[in-house]
């Protein structure tokens, strides 16, 4: 080893022998969501990034508009999406009795399941799993459940290197970054970036760059292919996530692209699963209505190109030892909420990020979770709870216009659950946290929101009192300020105060009796004027 | 099991392992759901079409060659009497390949026409990757294929062998019986299929659109795919 991974691209020198000792001073280094700013000053600096506007901007209008037609290949598709979520509530409501039967099936079919309460339960079973095999390397397909737990910087503290090996997660990886998008995680680079990160970072890795390589997307994708061959080749441990979970015959699912998902899920000759205990469907059958609407939601396709199932372990083909780690880690709590409970329908498609004009400006990063994009704005919530800045921040990530509940193709109302979570962040009130039902305190910052609204409330309730304030208000509408003083200054830096009128429109009315100036009074008005 | 907090601990779950704590956790959610309901009372209507329209079976062939060569697949038939295997030949003789890997269970037939230079690799369990890694082409029969889609089903039957022969190489020859192995939709495929057998879904050469969303043909994946379309006559005597 000649000497240590530095994390802001400092030039190595090429041909850097791979060790262990390597793989845990790379990973000790990377990157991470803890202790990022709250949604709005982290999107102040995003959205001023010209370069990854663009690259957004280009990436999510390509693939809305290929989304739009492969969805509309399928009239039946308002019935399968009702389907689709019809099935994940049916899961949902009798989840332990699915997650048993689950359990007993892997087992029967020779797979060995454990359960991990939280993020560091689920590393350190992984941690042992890999340990056991006397392994220092492994391989992993792209998976949100891993990124949510910090499974890799877990891995590193150990001393075990993991290979990220979809390519666009070799990207983040090459260029100690994070990921910015649940499909495309290196949606924020753009070829040329690419070109860049390959030729500057992968011989640290192992196979550096071809000589010469240029930014086209298929050459970029022959250089990924060459440098992940060998680890493909000689990996012992591989470890996924899963796409769904078949209750019923223990089947677990993959869904990708590129075949990396296949070489970690058959060549290795142990496979560690990680998935949320969410991922179970009921049925086999069910997986009809699925395996129609992720990929015509995801990559805009009729059929992804490969989808892996297996059923335990095969004799003489793939793994001989499967584990799979059920992982709750703030699931439970969300399945608590009966409001929010149908963030926990969602497959990961991605297709609510590429439609929402937030995530459009501001970037998957400034979520500061796995989860990016409206998903993000509610799963992460409700899965780590509201009390830091940064989680109470993420449901106002939004501006309620609701593309997003309309591509979601397991109807999720996420505009709804935005809502929700916005009243408990001001309100607080009862939630879920860890498992234990506690009641939040309503946060700080939105003191002065609770006055403004208690005023009001008190106001409406005093028609005397609100005339007279309104008449004094148009009174003095020449002097009224454009921006509000105190704690109401941050409100209107981004918002126009509304304008005064001359006079309101109850005496106006008063005055003309509605314009007509027949003098009837509709009836019920009578008490309020 | 995690330690943590005492104000936060589960109440009445102390001493519990992971199991019990998480579906204690998941048992107490769903406090609002009725003791006596049973999953099957809760509703999924499944009122979606089990298949996209209305075709022959010469029209779903049909459609089945134009989705999976929408997804670059190289799309050959085989109609003619003992047709498939001199098509299987020119394949691999237009490809230069100079190995092949046999499934254990593919038909004698397919391979007859196959000149003897090109060397036989049987699928067995010695076969590391790194070998695979040095045969040119694998030819392969197939579970079911889908219309609608463009897909190919391997479920590791004899005729298609181990999961990983079909792709290490970068050559990939599919067969699909269209007599009685062509379905219209994922409803009907899944209906065929054993989910107790490991499968592998098919639909393209491998693809990936992880640089700005665009779509590139082939990555670890066999980067060529060639799917034939056999006619009930075109195997031959095996």
């Amino acid at each position: 080893m000649s000497g240590t991974h530095q994390v802001h691209g400092d030039q190595q020198p090429s041909g850097t022998q791979r060790g262990a000792q390597s793989g845990a001073q790379r990973g000790t280094h990377q990157a991470t969501y803890l202790g990022m700013p709250a949604f709005p000053q982290a999107a102040d600096a995003s959205t001023r990034n010209t370069q990854l506007r663009a690259n957004l901007r280009h990436a999510t209008h390509t693939i809305r508009a290929k989304r739009a037609t492969a969805v509309a290949e399928l009239d039946d598709w308002s019935r399968l999406r009702a389907a689709g979520a019809a099935i994940k509530d049916r899961t949902l409501r009798h989840l332990d009795q699915y997650l048993e039967q689950l359990e007993s099936a892997v087992t029967a079919a020779g797979g060995q399941v454990h359960w991990a309460a939280d993020a560091d339960e689920a590393n350190r079973i992984v941690t042992e799993l890999v340990r056991a095999t006397g392994e220092r390397e492994v391989v992993k397909v792209k998976s949100m459940a891993t990124q949510e737990i910090g499974l890799n910087g877990a891995l590193a503290t150990a001393g075990i290197t993991a290979y990220e090996t979809d390519l666009a997660e070799l990207i983040v990886q090459l260029g100690d970054d994070l990921p910015s998008h649940i499909l495309v995680p290196a949606i924020h680079r753009n070829r040329g970036e690419i070109r860049d990160i390959f030729t500057e970072k992968m011989s640290q890795w192992g196979r550096p760059a071809p000589e010469g390589l240029t930014d086209a997307p298929a050459d970029l994708a022959e250089a990924a292919r060459l440098h992940l061959r060998e680890k493909f080749l000689n990996a012992k441990v591989g470890i996924s996530g899963a796409n769904f979970m078949v209750a019923e015959t223990g089947t677990l699912v993959v869904v990708e692209s590129e075949g990396n998902g296949r070489m970690c899920l058959t060549l290795p000759e142990t496979l560690i699963s990680v998935v949320g205990i969410e991922k179970v469907v009921p049925t086999f059958q069910d997986l009809e209505v699925f395996l129609q609407l992720l990929p015509r939601s995801s990559t805009a396709e009729r059929m992804n190109p490969y989808t892996s199932t297996w059923t335990g372990t095969t004799d003489a083909d793939g793994p001989r030892t499967f584990h799979l780690v059920l992982l709750d880690n703030g699931r439970t709590d969300t399945l608590a909420d009966t409001v929010g409970r149908q963030a926990l329908r969602c497959i990961r498609c991605s297709a609510c990020l590429n439609v929402c004009p937030v995530y459009e400006r501001a970037g998957g990063h400034a979520y500061g979770s796995a989860y990016p994009g409206p998903i993000g704005a509610i799963l992460t919530p409700q899965l780590r709870g509201t009390q830091s800045e940064l989680d109470a921040s993420l449901p106002y990530a939004s501006s309620l216009c609701g593309a997003c509940y309309e591509v979601c193709p397991v109807a999720i109302d996420i505009p709804e659950i935005l809502v929700h979570l916005r009243e408990r962040v001001v309100e607080g009130g009862p939630a879920s946290v860890r498992g234990t039902r506690t009641v939040i305190k309503p946060a700080k910052g939105h003191a002065a929101e609770r006055a403004a609204m208690r005023a009001a409330r008190w106001a409406l309730d005093h028609p005397r009192l609100l005339r007279t304030g309104q008449r004094l208000a148009s009174r003095t509408r020449r002097f009224h300020p454009r921006r509000l003083p105190g704690p109401g200054r941050a409100w209107s830096d981004t918002r126009e105060l509304p304008k005064v009128p001359e006079e309101s429109f109850r005496d106006w009315w008063q005055r003309t009796r509605g314009g007509s100036g027949t003098g009837s009074r509709p009836e019920g008005r009578k008490k309020t004027t | 099991m995690t330690s943590r907090d005492p104000g936060t601990q589960d109440p009445g779950t102390q001493g519990l392992d992971s199991r019990a704590l998480v579906m204690a956790r998941v048992r107490r959610a769903l406090a609002d759901v009725p003791r006596a309901e049973t999953p099957g009372e809760v509703p999924v209507e499944r009122t979606y079409h089990r298949v996209h329209g209305d075709r022959t079976a010469a029209r779903t062939v049909d459609l089945l060659a134009e989705n999976l060569a929408d997804y670059r697949a190289l799309v050959h038939r085989a109609d003619a009497p003992s047709s498939l295997p001199a098509l299987i030949a020119r394949l691999l003789g237009d490809r230069g390949a100079t190995s092949v890997v046999v499934p254990p269970g593919l038909p004698d037939s397919w391979l007859s026409a196959v000149p003897d230079a090109v060397r036989r690799v049987p699928d067995t369990a010695e076969l590391t990757p790194h070998d695979l890694d040095a045969v040119s082409s694998v030819v392969t029969g197939c579970a079911v294929a889908i219309a609608e889609t463009g897909t190919v089903v391997l479920d590791a039957a004899p005729d298609q062998g181990r999961r990983r022969i079909t792709l290490v190489p970068d050559h990939h020859i599919c067969v699909i019986r269209v007599t009685d192995q062509v379905v219209d939709s994922v409803p009907e495929a899944l209906e065929r299929l054993d989910p107790a057998r490991p499968l592998t879904w098919i639909s393209g050469p491998s693809a990936t659109s992880d640089i700005e969303l665009d779509r590139v043909e082939g990555v670890h994946g066999p980067r060529t795919l060639e799917v034939i379309l056999a006619g009930p006559e075109s195997a031959g005597r095996s």
